[in-house]
Protein backbone atom coordinates (compact mmCIF):
# COMPACT_ATOMS: atom_id res chain seq x y z
CA UNK A 1 0.00 0.00 0.00
CA UNK A 2 2.64 2.40 1.14
CA UNK A 3 4.72 1.51 -1.82
CA UNK A 4 1.96 2.35 -4.22
CA UNK A 5 1.66 5.80 -2.72
CA UNK A 6 5.39 6.23 -3.07
CA UNK A 7 5.18 5.34 -6.71
CA UNK A 8 2.26 7.65 -7.22
CA UNK A 9 4.15 10.42 -5.52
CA UNK A 10 7.16 9.78 -7.68
CA UNK A 11 5.06 9.73 -10.84
CA UNK A 12 3.40 13.00 -9.85
CA UNK A 13 6.79 14.60 -9.23
CA UNK A 14 8.05 13.42 -12.59
CA UNK A 15 4.88 14.65 -14.27
CA UNK A 16 5.21 18.09 -12.68
CA UNK A 17 8.89 18.27 -13.55
CA UNK A 18 8.34 17.28 -17.15
CA UNK A 19 5.44 19.68 -17.52
CA UNK A 20 7.58 22.46 -16.13
CA UNK A 21 10.38 21.62 -18.53
CA UNK A 22 8.06 21.29 -21.49
CA UNK A 23 5.98 24.38 -20.81
CA UNK A 24 7.79 27.20 -22.60
CA UNK A 25 8.87 30.18 -20.51
CA UNK A 26 7.69 32.43 -23.29
CA UNK A 27 5.17 31.58 -25.99
CA UNK A 28 4.27 34.05 -28.73
CA UNK A 29 1.30 32.92 -30.82
CA UNK A 30 0.26 34.74 -33.95
CA UNK A 31 1.57 38.06 -32.61
CA UNK A 32 0.95 40.99 -34.92
CA UNK A 33 1.88 44.63 -34.50
CA UNK A 34 0.68 47.28 -36.88
CA UNK A 35 1.46 50.95 -36.40
CA UNK A 36 -1.50 53.04 -37.52
CA UNK A 37 -1.17 55.44 -40.46
CA UNK A 38 0.01 58.86 -39.35
CA UNK A 39 0.56 62.11 -41.23
CA UNK A 40 1.38 60.94 -44.71
CA UNK A 41 2.82 57.59 -43.59
CA UNK A 42 0.84 54.48 -44.44
CA UNK A 43 0.03 51.97 -41.73
CA UNK A 44 3.13 49.91 -41.07
CA UNK A 45 3.06 46.23 -40.15
CA UNK A 46 6.11 45.72 -37.95
CA UNK A 47 5.21 42.16 -36.98
CA UNK A 48 3.09 39.79 -39.06
CA UNK A 49 2.06 36.62 -37.36
CA UNK A 50 4.98 35.74 -35.10
CA UNK A 51 5.03 32.28 -33.47
CA UNK A 52 7.92 31.57 -31.14
CA UNK A 53 8.45 29.31 -28.15
CA UNK A 54 11.30 29.88 -25.74
CA UNK A 55 12.04 27.19 -23.18
CA UNK A 56 13.11 27.89 -19.60
CA UNK A 57 16.87 28.33 -19.30
CA UNK A 58 17.34 28.67 -23.04
CA UNK A 59 19.18 31.48 -24.83
CA UNK A 60 17.34 32.36 -28.02
CA UNK A 61 18.72 34.82 -30.52
CA UNK A 62 16.53 36.90 -32.80
CA UNK A 63 18.54 38.22 -35.70
CA UNK A 64 17.64 40.43 -38.62
CA UNK A 65 18.49 43.63 -40.43
CA UNK A 66 17.32 46.99 -39.07
CA UNK A 67 13.61 47.39 -39.66
CA UNK A 68 13.01 43.64 -39.61
CA UNK A 69 10.93 44.02 -36.45
CA UNK A 70 13.24 42.44 -33.87
CA UNK A 71 13.08 45.39 -31.47
CA UNK A 72 9.29 45.43 -31.70
CA UNK A 73 9.25 41.69 -31.04
CA UNK A 74 11.30 41.89 -27.85
CA UNK A 75 9.15 44.84 -26.66
CA UNK A 76 6.03 42.76 -27.19
CA UNK A 77 7.33 40.31 -24.59
CA UNK A 78 7.38 42.86 -21.76
CA UNK A 79 4.58 44.89 -23.37
CA UNK A 80 6.56 48.07 -23.88
CA UNK A 81 4.75 47.61 -27.19
CA UNK A 82 1.23 46.27 -27.14
CA UNK A 83 0.63 43.64 -29.86
CA UNK A 84 -2.23 44.55 -32.17
CA UNK A 85 -3.38 40.95 -31.95
CA UNK A 86 -2.15 37.54 -30.86
CA UNK A 87 -1.14 36.11 -27.53
CA UNK A 88 1.95 36.46 -25.35
CA UNK A 89 2.28 33.88 -22.59
CA UNK A 90 5.07 34.28 -20.04
CA UNK A 91 5.60 31.53 -17.48
CA UNK A 92 2.12 30.18 -18.11
CA UNK A 93 0.21 33.46 -17.86
CA UNK A 94 -1.36 35.43 -20.68
CA UNK A 95 0.03 38.94 -20.35
CA UNK A 96 -1.59 40.92 -23.16
CA UNK A 97 -4.77 41.22 -21.11
CA UNK A 98 -3.05 42.60 -17.99
CA UNK A 99 -4.46 45.85 -16.64
CA UNK A 100 -2.40 49.01 -16.31
CA UNK A 101 -2.22 48.33 -12.57
CA UNK A 102 -0.84 44.81 -12.94
CA UNK A 103 1.53 45.52 -15.82
CA UNK A 104 4.36 46.93 -13.63
CA UNK A 105 4.14 43.88 -11.34
CA UNK A 106 4.53 41.57 -14.36
CA UNK A 107 7.44 43.57 -15.78
CA UNK A 108 9.36 43.18 -12.51
CA UNK A 109 9.71 39.48 -13.40
CA UNK A 110 11.66 40.38 -16.55
CA UNK A 111 15.00 42.16 -16.79
CA UNK A 112 15.94 44.20 -19.84
CA UNK A 113 19.35 45.33 -21.09
CA UNK A 114 19.65 48.04 -23.74
CA UNK A 115 21.99 48.98 -26.58
CA UNK A 116 22.64 52.46 -25.17
CA UNK A 117 22.70 51.25 -21.55
CA UNK A 118 20.01 53.75 -20.41
CA UNK A 119 21.64 54.33 -17.04
CA UNK A 120 20.60 57.24 -14.85
CA UNK A 121 23.41 59.78 -14.95
CA UNK A 122 22.32 61.14 -11.57
CA UNK A 123 22.82 57.83 -9.76
CA UNK A 124 25.95 55.92 -8.87
CA UNK A 125 26.59 52.35 -10.03
CA UNK A 126 25.04 51.13 -6.78
CA UNK A 127 22.06 53.48 -7.14
CA UNK A 128 21.40 52.35 -10.70
CA UNK A 129 21.46 48.67 -9.78
CA UNK A 130 19.22 49.39 -6.79
CA UNK A 131 16.57 51.19 -8.84
CA UNK A 132 14.36 48.21 -9.81
CA UNK A 133 14.25 47.18 -6.15
CA UNK A 134 13.43 50.70 -5.01
CA UNK A 135 10.59 50.78 -7.51
CA UNK A 136 9.26 47.55 -6.04
CA UNK A 137 9.35 49.10 -2.58
CA UNK A 138 12.21 47.03 -1.14
CA UNK A 139 13.81 48.15 2.13
CA UNK A 140 17.39 49.48 2.35
CA UNK A 141 18.59 46.19 3.83
CA UNK A 142 16.88 44.12 1.14
CA UNK A 143 18.41 46.33 -1.54
CA UNK A 144 21.91 45.99 -0.08
CA UNK A 145 21.47 42.22 0.21
CA UNK A 146 20.54 42.00 -3.48
CA UNK A 147 22.98 44.55 -4.93
CA UNK A 148 26.17 43.76 -3.02
CA UNK A 149 26.63 40.23 -4.46
CA UNK A 150 25.86 41.52 -7.98
CA UNK A 151 28.82 43.90 -8.05
CA UNK A 152 31.49 41.15 -8.02
CA UNK A 153 29.36 39.02 -10.36
CA UNK A 154 29.65 41.67 -13.09
CA UNK A 155 33.18 42.65 -12.05
CA UNK A 156 32.43 46.12 -10.68
CA UNK A 157 33.38 45.81 -6.98
CA UNK A 158 35.62 48.84 -7.19
CA UNK A 159 33.14 51.03 -9.07
CA UNK A 160 30.33 50.92 -6.52
CA UNK A 161 30.13 54.67 -5.90
CA UNK A 162 31.13 55.90 -9.36
CA UNK A 163 28.76 57.71 -11.71
CA UNK A 164 28.08 56.39 -15.23
CA UNK A 165 30.02 59.32 -16.73
CA UNK A 166 33.15 57.88 -15.11
CA UNK A 167 32.74 54.44 -16.71
CA UNK A 168 33.73 52.93 -20.06
CA UNK A 169 31.10 51.52 -22.41
CA UNK A 170 31.73 47.96 -21.30
CA UNK A 171 31.50 48.92 -17.63
CA UNK A 172 28.25 50.78 -18.30
CA UNK A 173 26.79 47.68 -19.91
CA UNK A 174 27.88 45.62 -16.89
CA UNK A 175 25.89 48.02 -14.73
CA UNK A 176 22.96 47.59 -17.14
CA UNK A 177 23.18 43.82 -16.76
CA UNK A 178 23.46 43.97 -12.97
CA UNK A 179 20.48 46.33 -12.87
CA UNK A 180 18.42 43.91 -14.96
CA UNK A 181 19.38 41.05 -12.62
CA UNK A 182 18.75 42.86 -9.33
CA UNK A 183 15.04 42.13 -9.17
CA UNK A 184 15.81 38.42 -9.62
CA UNK A 185 13.97 38.04 -12.95
CA UNK A 186 12.88 34.87 -14.73
CA UNK A 187 13.85 36.21 -18.14
CA UNK A 188 16.55 38.54 -19.42
CA UNK A 189 15.70 40.54 -22.54
CA UNK A 190 18.81 41.78 -24.35
CA UNK A 191 18.26 44.43 -27.02
CA UNK A 192 21.41 44.84 -29.15
CA UNK A 193 23.46 44.87 -25.95
CA UNK A 194 26.83 44.75 -27.68
CA UNK A 195 26.12 46.95 -30.69
CA UNK A 196 27.64 50.06 -29.07
CA UNK A 197 30.76 48.21 -27.89
CA UNK A 198 34.11 47.40 -29.49
CA UNK A 199 34.93 43.77 -30.40
CA UNK A 200 37.00 43.02 -27.30
CA UNK A 201 34.39 44.46 -24.92
CA UNK A 202 31.69 42.64 -26.89
CA UNK A 203 33.48 39.36 -26.23
CA UNK A 204 33.69 40.09 -22.51
CA UNK A 205 30.02 41.02 -22.23
CA UNK A 206 28.94 37.91 -24.16
CA UNK A 207 31.08 35.73 -21.87
CA UNK A 208 29.47 37.40 -18.86
CA UNK A 209 25.96 36.75 -20.21
CA UNK A 210 26.77 33.13 -20.97
CA UNK A 211 28.18 32.73 -17.47
CA UNK A 212 25.06 34.26 -15.92
CA UNK A 213 22.87 31.91 -17.94
CA UNK A 214 24.83 28.92 -16.66
CA UNK A 215 24.91 30.05 -13.05
CA UNK A 216 21.36 31.28 -12.67
CA UNK A 217 19.66 29.20 -15.35
CA UNK A 218 18.12 32.39 -16.66
CA UNK A 219 16.08 32.37 -19.88
CA UNK A 220 17.44 34.92 -22.33
CA UNK A 221 16.10 36.55 -25.47
CA UNK A 222 18.88 38.20 -27.43
CA UNK A 223 18.18 40.68 -30.22
CA UNK A 224 21.08 41.36 -32.55
CA UNK A 225 22.08 42.03 -36.12
CA UNK A 226 25.39 40.23 -35.76
CA UNK A 227 25.76 36.50 -36.40
CA UNK A 228 28.90 36.53 -34.20
CA UNK A 229 26.74 37.32 -31.17
CA UNK A 230 24.39 34.46 -31.98
CA UNK A 231 27.30 32.10 -32.47
CA UNK A 232 28.97 33.04 -29.19
CA UNK A 233 25.88 33.12 -27.00
CA UNK A 234 22.73 31.45 -28.27
CA UNK A 235 21.34 27.92 -28.21
CA UNK A 236 18.69 28.62 -30.79
CA UNK A 237 18.14 31.38 -33.32
CA UNK A 238 15.19 32.89 -35.17
CA UNK A 239 15.93 34.89 -38.31
CA UNK A 240 13.57 37.77 -39.03
CA UNK A 241 12.84 39.62 -42.21
CA UNK A 242 10.12 42.24 -42.74
CA UNK A 243 8.13 41.28 -39.68
CA UNK A 244 8.22 37.52 -40.18
CA UNK A 245 10.41 34.75 -38.75
CA UNK A 246 11.81 33.22 -41.92
CA UNK A 247 14.02 30.57 -40.38
CA UNK A 248 14.42 29.06 -36.95
CA UNK A 249 16.50 26.32 -35.42
CA UNK A 250 19.59 25.30 -33.46
CA UNK A 251 22.49 27.66 -33.96
CA UNK A 252 24.81 24.94 -35.24
CA UNK A 253 22.38 23.67 -37.87
CA UNK A 254 21.50 27.18 -39.05
CA UNK A 255 25.17 28.00 -39.42
CA UNK A 256 25.87 24.73 -41.21
CA UNK A 257 22.90 24.92 -43.53
CA UNK A 258 21.29 28.35 -43.93
CA UNK A 259 18.20 28.04 -46.11
CA UNK A 260 16.69 31.51 -46.37
CA UNK A 261 18.37 34.29 -48.35
CA UNK A 262 18.37 36.64 -45.32
CA UNK A 263 20.21 34.09 -43.21
CA UNK A 264 22.70 33.51 -45.97
CA UNK A 265 23.40 37.21 -46.40
CA UNK A 266 23.72 37.76 -42.62
CA UNK A 267 26.25 34.93 -42.55
CA UNK A 268 28.08 36.47 -45.51
CA UNK A 269 28.25 39.80 -43.56
CA UNK A 270 29.70 37.93 -40.67
CA UNK A 271 32.46 36.57 -42.89
CA UNK A 272 33.16 40.04 -44.33
CA UNK A 273 33.25 41.56 -40.85
CA UNK A 274 35.62 38.86 -39.73
CA UNK A 275 37.95 39.78 -42.58
CA UNK A 276 37.57 43.52 -41.94
CA UNK A 277 38.01 42.91 -38.21
CA UNK A 278 41.34 41.20 -38.73
CA UNK A 279 42.53 44.02 -40.98
CA UNK A 280 41.32 46.69 -38.55
CA UNK A 281 43.01 44.92 -35.66
CA UNK A 282 46.30 44.91 -37.55
CA UNK A 283 45.87 48.63 -38.31
CA UNK A 284 45.04 49.39 -34.70
CA UNK A 285 48.12 47.53 -33.54
CA UNK A 286 50.25 49.44 -36.01
CA UNK A 287 48.88 52.84 -34.98
CA UNK A 288 49.19 51.94 -31.31
CA UNK A 289 52.84 51.19 -31.81
CA UNK A 290 53.33 54.51 -33.59
CA UNK A 291 51.62 56.55 -30.88
CA UNK A 292 53.54 54.67 -28.21
CA UNK A 293 56.69 55.59 -30.02
CA UNK A 294 55.68 59.26 -30.14
CA UNK A 295 54.80 59.35 -26.47
CA UNK A 296 58.07 57.66 -25.57
CA UNK B 1 24.87 110.36 4.24
CA UNK B 2 25.65 106.66 4.03
CA UNK B 3 24.63 106.20 7.65
CA UNK B 4 21.13 107.51 6.90
CA UNK B 5 20.87 105.60 3.63
CA UNK B 6 22.24 102.28 4.84
CA UNK B 7 19.20 101.20 6.88
CA UNK B 8 16.84 102.18 4.06
CA UNK B 9 18.91 100.31 1.51
CA UNK B 10 19.16 97.28 3.76
CA UNK B 11 15.42 97.34 4.35
CA UNK B 12 14.73 97.59 0.60
CA UNK B 13 17.15 94.74 -0.20
CA UNK B 14 15.50 92.58 2.41
CA UNK B 15 12.05 93.36 0.97
CA UNK B 16 13.21 92.44 -2.53
CA UNK B 17 14.73 89.17 -1.37
CA UNK B 18 11.60 88.37 0.62
CA UNK B 19 9.25 89.04 -2.32
CA UNK B 20 11.40 87.13 -4.78
CA UNK B 21 12.14 84.26 -2.39
CA UNK B 22 8.56 83.62 -1.35
CA UNK B 23 7.11 83.98 -4.85
CA UNK B 24 9.82 81.71 -6.28
CA UNK B 25 8.99 79.09 -3.67
CA UNK B 26 5.22 79.31 -4.27
CA UNK B 27 5.58 79.42 -8.04
CA UNK B 28 7.85 76.38 -8.01
CA UNK B 29 5.39 74.44 -5.86
CA UNK B 30 2.62 75.19 -8.36
CA UNK B 31 4.67 75.32 -11.56
CA UNK B 32 6.48 72.03 -11.01
CA UNK B 33 3.44 69.74 -11.36
CA UNK B 34 2.21 71.90 -14.21
CA UNK B 35 5.53 71.55 -16.01
CA UNK B 36 5.59 67.79 -15.44
CA UNK B 37 2.10 67.51 -16.92
CA UNK B 38 2.98 69.73 -19.88
CA UNK B 39 5.93 67.43 -20.63
CA UNK B 40 4.18 64.10 -20.13
CA UNK B 41 0.47 64.45 -20.89
CA UNK B 42 0.67 64.34 -24.69
CA UNK B 43 -0.88 61.53 -26.70
CA UNK B 44 0.92 58.27 -26.09
CA UNK B 45 3.05 59.81 -23.34
CA UNK B 46 3.53 58.81 -19.74
CA UNK B 47 0.59 60.58 -18.06
CA UNK B 48 -1.58 60.72 -21.14
CA UNK B 49 -4.23 63.46 -20.91
CA UNK B 50 -4.56 65.07 -24.34
CA UNK B 51 -7.53 67.25 -23.38
CA UNK B 52 -5.60 68.74 -20.46
CA UNK B 53 -2.64 69.30 -22.74
CA UNK B 54 -4.83 71.14 -25.26
CA UNK B 55 -6.42 73.32 -22.58
CA UNK B 56 -3.44 74.19 -20.43
CA UNK B 57 -1.00 75.11 -23.21
CA UNK B 58 -2.93 78.18 -24.38
CA UNK B 59 -3.60 79.30 -20.79
CA UNK B 60 0.12 79.16 -20.01
CA UNK B 61 0.90 81.07 -23.19
CA UNK B 62 -1.78 83.68 -22.49
CA UNK B 63 -0.41 84.38 -19.02
CA UNK B 64 3.06 84.71 -20.42
CA UNK B 65 1.99 87.13 -23.14
CA UNK B 66 0.58 89.74 -20.71
CA UNK B 67 3.26 92.31 -19.83
CA UNK B 68 4.05 91.99 -16.15
CA UNK B 69 3.13 95.53 -15.14
CA UNK B 70 -0.33 95.08 -16.70
CA UNK B 71 -0.75 91.66 -15.07
CA UNK B 72 0.14 93.13 -11.69
CA UNK B 73 -2.58 95.79 -12.01
CA UNK B 74 -5.14 93.53 -13.68
CA UNK B 75 -5.18 90.94 -10.93
CA UNK B 76 -5.52 93.42 -8.07
CA UNK B 77 -9.01 92.08 -7.16
CA UNK B 78 -7.54 88.58 -6.96
CA UNK B 79 -4.65 89.86 -4.86
CA UNK B 80 -7.10 91.57 -2.49
CA UNK B 81 -9.07 88.33 -2.21
CA UNK B 82 -5.99 86.36 -1.17
CA UNK B 83 -3.91 88.78 0.91
CA UNK B 84 -6.67 91.17 2.00
CA UNK B 85 -4.89 94.16 0.54
CA UNK B 86 -3.37 95.13 -2.78
CA UNK B 87 -0.63 97.32 -1.32
CA UNK B 88 2.64 96.33 0.27
CA UNK B 89 5.34 93.75 0.01
CA UNK B 90 3.17 90.73 0.80
CA UNK B 91 0.56 91.81 -1.73
CA UNK B 92 3.28 92.00 -4.41
CA UNK B 93 3.97 88.31 -3.93
CA UNK B 94 0.68 87.43 -5.62
CA UNK B 95 1.34 88.94 -9.07
CA UNK B 96 4.98 87.83 -8.91
CA UNK B 97 3.87 84.25 -8.24
CA UNK B 98 1.18 84.31 -10.91
CA UNK B 99 3.67 85.58 -13.47
CA UNK B 100 6.33 83.04 -12.49
CA UNK B 101 4.13 79.91 -12.54
CA UNK B 102 3.84 79.58 -16.35
CA UNK B 103 7.48 80.62 -16.73
CA UNK B 104 8.61 77.85 -14.38
CA UNK B 105 6.17 75.37 -15.91
CA UNK B 106 7.68 75.90 -19.37
CA UNK B 107 11.22 75.65 -17.99
CA UNK B 108 10.48 72.38 -16.22
CA UNK B 109 8.71 71.05 -19.29
CA UNK B 110 11.83 71.81 -21.34
CA UNK B 111 14.19 70.26 -18.81
CA UNK B 112 12.12 67.07 -18.67
CA UNK B 113 11.87 66.80 -22.44
CA UNK B 114 15.68 66.91 -22.54
CA UNK B 115 15.84 63.61 -20.62
CA UNK B 116 16.62 60.71 -22.95
CA UNK B 117 13.41 58.80 -23.71
CA UNK B 118 15.43 55.59 -23.36
CA UNK B 119 15.48 56.19 -19.60
CA UNK B 120 11.69 56.31 -19.46
CA UNK B 121 11.56 53.09 -21.44
CA UNK B 122 14.11 51.43 -19.15
CA UNK B 123 12.18 52.50 -16.06
CA UNK B 124 8.94 51.14 -17.49
CA UNK B 125 10.68 47.88 -18.35
CA UNK B 126 11.75 47.66 -14.70
CA UNK B 127 8.13 47.94 -13.66
CA UNK B 128 7.99 51.62 -12.72
CA UNK B 129 4.53 53.11 -12.40
CA UNK B 130 4.03 56.38 -14.32
CA UNK B 131 4.38 58.52 -11.20
CA UNK B 132 7.53 56.61 -10.22
CA UNK B 133 9.01 57.36 -13.63
CA UNK B 134 8.47 61.06 -12.87
CA UNK B 135 9.85 61.05 -9.32
CA UNK B 136 12.63 58.46 -9.66
CA UNK B 137 13.85 59.14 -13.18
CA UNK B 138 12.61 62.27 -14.94
CA UNK B 139 12.96 64.82 -12.12
CA UNK B 140 16.37 63.64 -10.82
CA UNK B 141 17.75 63.48 -14.35
CA UNK B 142 16.32 66.92 -15.22
CA UNK B 143 17.54 68.48 -11.96
CA UNK B 144 20.55 70.39 -13.36
CA UNK B 145 18.32 71.93 -16.05
CA UNK B 146 15.63 72.72 -13.51
CA UNK B 147 18.12 74.48 -11.22
CA UNK B 148 19.41 76.55 -14.15
CA UNK B 149 15.83 77.46 -15.01
CA UNK B 150 14.92 78.41 -11.47
CA UNK B 151 18.02 80.63 -11.29
CA UNK B 152 16.86 82.33 -14.47
CA UNK B 153 13.40 82.75 -12.94
CA UNK B 154 14.87 84.25 -9.76
CA UNK B 155 16.80 86.84 -11.76
CA UNK B 156 13.70 87.67 -13.83
CA UNK B 157 11.67 88.00 -10.64
CA UNK B 158 14.20 90.46 -9.22
CA UNK B 159 13.55 92.56 -12.31
CA UNK B 160 9.79 92.20 -11.95
CA UNK B 161 9.97 93.07 -8.26
CA UNK B 162 11.24 96.51 -9.25
CA UNK B 163 8.01 96.99 -11.20
CA UNK B 164 5.70 96.03 -8.37
CA UNK B 165 7.16 99.06 -6.61
CA UNK B 166 4.78 100.90 -8.89
CA UNK B 167 1.77 99.24 -7.28
CA UNK B 168 2.90 100.07 -3.77
CA UNK B 169 5.25 97.27 -2.85
CA UNK B 170 8.59 98.11 -1.29
CA UNK B 171 11.92 96.78 -2.40
CA UNK B 172 14.91 98.07 -4.28
CA UNK B 173 12.97 99.13 -7.37
CA UNK B 174 10.60 101.21 -5.24
CA UNK B 175 13.55 102.84 -3.47
CA UNK B 176 15.16 103.70 -6.80
CA UNK B 177 11.96 105.25 -8.20
CA UNK B 178 10.96 107.23 -5.12
CA UNK B 179 14.32 108.42 -3.86
CA UNK B 180 16.54 108.19 -6.90
CA UNK B 181 14.13 109.37 -9.61
CA UNK B 182 11.36 111.40 -7.97
CA UNK B 183 13.61 113.16 -5.42
CA UNK B 184 16.49 113.67 -7.85
CA UNK B 185 19.03 111.64 -5.86
CA UNK B 186 21.42 110.10 -8.41
CA UNK B 187 23.56 108.79 -5.53
CA UNK B 188 20.62 106.71 -4.27
CA UNK B 189 19.90 105.52 -7.79
CA UNK B 190 23.52 104.44 -8.20
CA UNK B 191 23.45 102.60 -4.90
CA UNK B 192 20.24 100.81 -5.86
CA UNK B 193 21.63 99.76 -9.22
CA UNK B 194 24.87 98.53 -7.66
CA UNK B 195 22.96 96.55 -5.02
CA UNK B 196 20.77 94.97 -7.73
CA UNK B 197 23.86 93.98 -9.70
CA UNK B 198 25.42 92.40 -6.62
CA UNK B 199 22.22 90.55 -5.72
CA UNK B 200 21.72 89.20 -9.26
CA UNK B 201 25.37 88.20 -9.45
CA UNK B 202 25.13 86.34 -6.15
CA UNK B 203 21.92 84.55 -7.15
CA UNK B 204 23.42 83.49 -10.47
CA UNK B 205 26.62 82.24 -8.85
CA UNK B 206 24.70 80.31 -6.22
CA UNK B 207 22.44 78.76 -8.89
CA UNK B 208 25.37 77.82 -11.11
CA UNK B 209 27.19 76.17 -8.24
CA UNK B 210 24.09 74.22 -7.24
CA UNK B 211 23.49 73.09 -10.83
CA UNK B 212 27.08 72.00 -11.21
CA UNK B 213 26.86 69.98 -8.02
CA UNK B 214 23.70 68.25 -9.25
CA UNK B 215 25.13 67.53 -12.69
CA UNK B 216 26.84 64.14 -12.79
CA UNK B 217 26.98 63.93 -16.58
CA UNK B 218 30.52 65.30 -16.89
CA UNK B 219 32.81 64.24 -14.11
Amino acid sequence: MLRMYDRLGFAAAVFLYVRKRLRPMIRLSNVQKTYPARRGNDAHAALRSIDLDIAAGEIVGVIGRSGAGKSTLIRCINLLERPTSGSVIVDGAEVTTLSKRDLPLFRRQLGMVFQHFNLLSSRTVYGNIALPLELAGASKAEIAAAVDPLLPLVGLDDKRDRYPAELSGGQKQRVGIARALSSNPKVLLCDEVTSALDPETTRQILTLLKDINKRLGLTMVVITHEMAVVKALCDRVAVMDRGVIVEEGNVSSIFANPVHATTQSLLADEFMEFRAGTDAATDADASATISDGQEG
Amino acid sequence: MLTTLAPILLQATWETLYMVGVSLLLATALGLPLGVLLATSGRGELLEAPLFQKLIGPIVNATRSVPFIILAVAIIPFTRLIVGTSIGTSAAIVPLTVAAIPFIARIIEGAIREVDSGLTEAAQAMGARPLQVVTKVLLPEALPGIIHGLTLTAVTLIGYSAMVGAVGAGGLGDLGIRYGYQRFRPDVMALVVITLIVVVQAVQMFGDRLARKADKRNI
